[in-house]
């Protein structure tokens, strides 16, 4: 599978793995995954359901480590260091990667304490400085305009599509360079998902961006690049434009010909 | 016959199973009020008894029942959240977990008797604390752990996991995540969970019977290594021991119903606790 990079030539790599293999207990879901994965781009990782794409999302933040029984075997480097290797520090390495889930889940508080949770655990305790950070990051995500009258109201009260919003400004809080997206549009209605799409393409210029999604038109549109999973397989990695218009694997073709998924 | 019929008999079956109950337990409140009202007044409450019980109040009675009661709350209550804590959040799901949990499971189980002569083996006996407060609080509390740490096991688990998650992703570690995103929203749960189990253990007789009651007492204890004299207890023998038995009926009603007010008052307060958070936290 020798070919020419997809990449421009100055471009940095900042997610890098190496021949990941990743366990269930004694089930193998991830088979020698081998990807770079450039910063300040949207990468999205497409696929049938149980591929494995999630999974492999939830590496770069050590999610994974959450459920017992698991294994990782392979390199995971984030800028250059490893992640998995003994005495790395979980803590720093979720203020750098942030993550956004499928289901939104604000917690059952306030919107402001929502965004400031993570800045406060992460020792700002400052009035001031709290409520500037929740500003910016309520601004980033565009959700400011609508919530910056009731803060204290509790989040549970936002939309569907708010309270998503609410969870990006919430990762955002943090400062983070990467944001990991597991779905983060599946279970909101059209208008809603659209606003997250346009959200996504105003942060892609700032961070680097992987995000997991079942619908091929949204990888289509927001993706520079696009990684196609099949059974626990990276079957095919590329600019988006190339998967979706000249897909090199006839895995991939059938799938967003829509052939079979 | 048709389904709607077979719905209908199911349907007013359930109904008159639940009248039944509610009719037995209201009969048996009405009852304890409809005799204990009239015995029951200031003096009551707040007077020593005299004559083993004939005349006079329980004051060293219900005394002994809050001090055996805030003694099992303070031992119970941290073990038994720390223990679920520990099981929900902490512990592998394997075998080793199962049993204990099995284990929890049936020593809730046990009858109260046998936590009687477990309390006056290990406490009375062995540790040497003699029939007292802290033999009988630390009895009672061996009582009703099981319950609390099954109720709070169930009150943790409640907690939605993208909550757990949302946190881990934001860099808080596991305690912190714990503490901010898991305990606050489960503590409604725990706190009425639990007090429904310390509530039962403010009407045993048999494990405070071998390790802190005492017959007859007339004055207040000075420490917790003091002997108490506890209203289920005091019930018992004015039931049972009295030579008087008859006379002293309205006075058993009285102390029935002081013993039903507390329990009521307990479960108020875990009420009033829940709906405190329920209105803080909703999920």
């Amino acid at each position: 599978m020798v070919e020419t990079s997809p990449f421009p030539a100055d471009t940095e790599h900042v997610i890098t793995t190496s021949k990941v293999n990743f366990f269930y207990g004694a089930t193998q879901a991830l088979f020698d995954i081998t990807m770079d994965i450039p910063g300040r781009r949207v990468t999205a990782f497409i696929g049938p359901s149980g591929c494995g794409k999630s999974t492999f999302l939830r590496i770069f933040n050590r999610m994974n480590d959450t459920i017992s029984g698991t294994r990782l075997e392979g390199d995971v480097r984030i800028n250059g260091e490893d992640i998995y290797e003994n005495g790395s520090n979980v803590v720093r390495l979720r203020r750098k990667v942030g993550m956004v889930f499928q289901k939104s889940n604000p917690f059952p508080k306030s919107i402001f304490d929502n965004v400031a949770y993570g800045p406060r655990i992460h020792g700002t305790h400052d009035r001031q400085q709290l409520a500037e950070i929740v500003e910016k990051s309520l601004i980033r995500s565009a959700l400011w305009d609508e919530v910056k009258d009731r803060l204290e109201t509790n989040a549970l009260g936002l939309s569907g599509g708010q309270q998503q919003r609410l969870c990006i400004a919430r990762a955002l809080a943090v400062g983070p360079d990467i944001l990991l997206m597991d779905e983060p549009a599946s279970a909101l209605d059209p208008k809603s998902t659209i606003r997250i799409e346009d959200l996504i393409g105003e942060l892609r210029n700032e961070y680097t961006i992987v995000i997991v999604t079942h619908n091929m038109q949204q990888a289509a549109r927001i993706s520079d690049y696009t990684a196609f999973f099949y059974e626990g397989h990276l079957v095919e990695f590329n600019a988006t434009k190339k998967i979706f218009t000249k897909p090199r694997e006839k895995q991939t073709e059938d799938y967003i010909t829509g052939r079979f998924g | 016959m048709s389904r709607r019929r077979s719905e209908q008999i199911t349907y007013f079956l359930i109904r008159l199973v639940m009248y039944f109950i509610v009719l037995v337990i209201g009969y048996i409140l009405f009852d304890i009020v409809r005799h204990g009202l009239p015995a029951l007044n200031w003096a009551f409450l707040t007077e020593y008894p005299r004559k083993s019980g004939s005349e006079g109040g329980i004051l060293p009675a219900i005394v002994g029942t809050l001090s055996l009661l805030a003694g099992t709350i303070l031992v119970a209550l941290p073990l038994g959240i720390c223990s679920a804590i520990y099981l929900s959040e902490y512990a592998e799901q394997n075998r080793f977990t199962a049993m204990i949990r099995l284990a929890i499971i049936t020593l809730a189980g046990v009858p109260s008797i046998v936590y009687g002569l477990f309390g006056l083996g290990l406490f009375v006996l062995f540790l040497n604390f003699g029939t007292s407060i802290l033999a009988g609080s630390l009895t009672l509390a061996c009582m009703v752990l099981p319950t609390i740490i099954v109720s709070s096991e169930e009150a943790l688990r409640a907690v939605p996991h993208g909550y757990r998650d949302a946190s881990l992703a934001l860099g808080a570690t596991k305690w912190e995540t714990i503490r901010t995103n898991v305990l606050p929203y489960s503590l409604s749960g725990i706190i009425t969970g639990s007090i429904l189990g310390i509530g039962r253990a403010a009407g045993e007789t048999a494990p405070i019977l071998l390790t802190v009651a005492a017959f007859y007492l007339p004055r207040l204890p000075n420490s917790i290594f003091d002997q108490v004299m506890a209203l289920p207890y005091h019930l018992y023998i004015l039931a049972t021991q009295h030579p008087e038995a008859d006379k002293v009926l309205p006075l058993q009603y009285a102390t029935a119903l002081v013993l039903l007010l507390l329990v009521l008052g307990l479960s108020l307060g875990a009420i009033i606790i829940r709906i405190h958070f329920r209105k803080k936290y909703r999920w």
